[in-house]
């Protein structure tokens, strides 16, 4: 499958969605007026990835900051994960957050508590 | 003299105005006032989770004048903008003033004031609920909106939303959000 590699914007995170070398990842900032424009494409990829997936996915969400209208096009994108984890393949998502950023915590716990699948909440700095 | 949108910024003026702004509210004006305001926390030696929640905070503020305002009144001496909000941001004691003005049809006046109203009564646990209640079931609206900004000022700031609505004829008034964060290490 090709990958999916996005440059980050001042308003959008970089992504990289490669199976072949095993890295799922969403960095940066969220913050676009449109996010559904942004995120289509990743919620389309994983919609095919789910077809023939590897035995695990990890993913790495390491955002600074989003906004409420990224939020439900990355609820979106963990509902794809959460098909391919109920078709009995190991998925985890890591959601990475800084020391003293308890919002950020909190919008993991958020999802934790609506998607069913493994997170593993990681602290930085 | 007419109906003035600045006068309620005018009664409530504690504090340092660090940023104000009115006009079309476009994806450039809210890049740079987000670029403005980010700067202008650093060179103030905000400490991290403070300039944090203002910058959220205001990220959701401009994004929700972004997709709700209503045209202006035909009347108003600004016809260009096509998405006119008012933008101050002050400085006070314990933290910061985000303060945003825009025209609404009195016939949505109702919705949004249910809206804050909900918002206002509900505990920070329900507010919480009420957040996880809404990105889990609601969609996002035609107009881009997800209809969780008002909710998620409510959560990260912790204080009631305070608001004004201001009548500017028959059919239109003015609505002030007037937010507090505060500097929770003071």
């Amino acid at each position: 499958m090709e990958p999916i590699i996005i440059e980050g914007t001042a308003k959008t995170p970089s992504v990289r969605f490669d199976a072949n070398a095993k890295i799922f990842e969403i960095k940066g900032r969220s913050i676009p007026e449109n996010s559904v424009e942004f995120y289509k494409p990743l919620v389309d990829w994983l919609e095919q990835y789910k077809e023939n997936p590897l035995e695990k996915t990890e993913v790495n969400i390491k955002l600074e900051y989003f906004n409420t209208s990224s939020s439900k096009c990355i609820l979106d994108v963990f509902k794809k994960l959460e098909a391919i984890h109920k078709a009995k393949n190991e998925v985890q998502i890591n959601w990475y957050y800084e020391e003293d950023d308890e919002d950020m915590l909190e919008a993991g716990e958020d999802y934790e508590s609506i998607i069913r699948v493994p997170f593993k909440m990681i602290v930085t700095e | 003299m007419g109906f003035d949108v600045e006068s309620y910024l005018s009664e409530h003026s504690n504090g340092d105005v660090i940023l104000y702004y009115k006009g079309n509210i476009d994806s450039d004006v809210i890049n740079h006032v987000l670029d403005t305001v980010e700067d202008k926390l650093v060179a103030g030696n905000e400490h991290p989770k403070l300039r944090k929640k203002v910058y959220n905070v205001l990220v959701e503020s401009l994004q929700n004048l972004y997709h709700h305002v209503d045209r202006v009144p035909g009347d108003f001496e600004d016809q260009s903008s096509e998405r006119y909000g008012l933008l101050q941001i002050r400085k006070i004691e314990d933290g910061y003033k985000i303060i945003t003005g825009n025209f609404i049809r009195k016939d949505n006046i109702e919705r949004l004031e249910e809206k804050i109203k909900r918002i206002n009564r509900s505990s920070q646990e329900e507010i919480k609920e009420l957040y996880k209640f809404i990105l889990n079931h609601q969609r996002i609206t035609n107009k881009g909106g997800g209809g969780l900004g008002l909710v998620d000022i409510a959560r990260k700031t912790g204080n009631k939303l305070e608001y004004a609505f201001r009548e500017y004829n028959s059919d239109y008034s003015f609505f002030y959000l007037d937010i507090h964060v505060n500097d929770n290490e003071k």
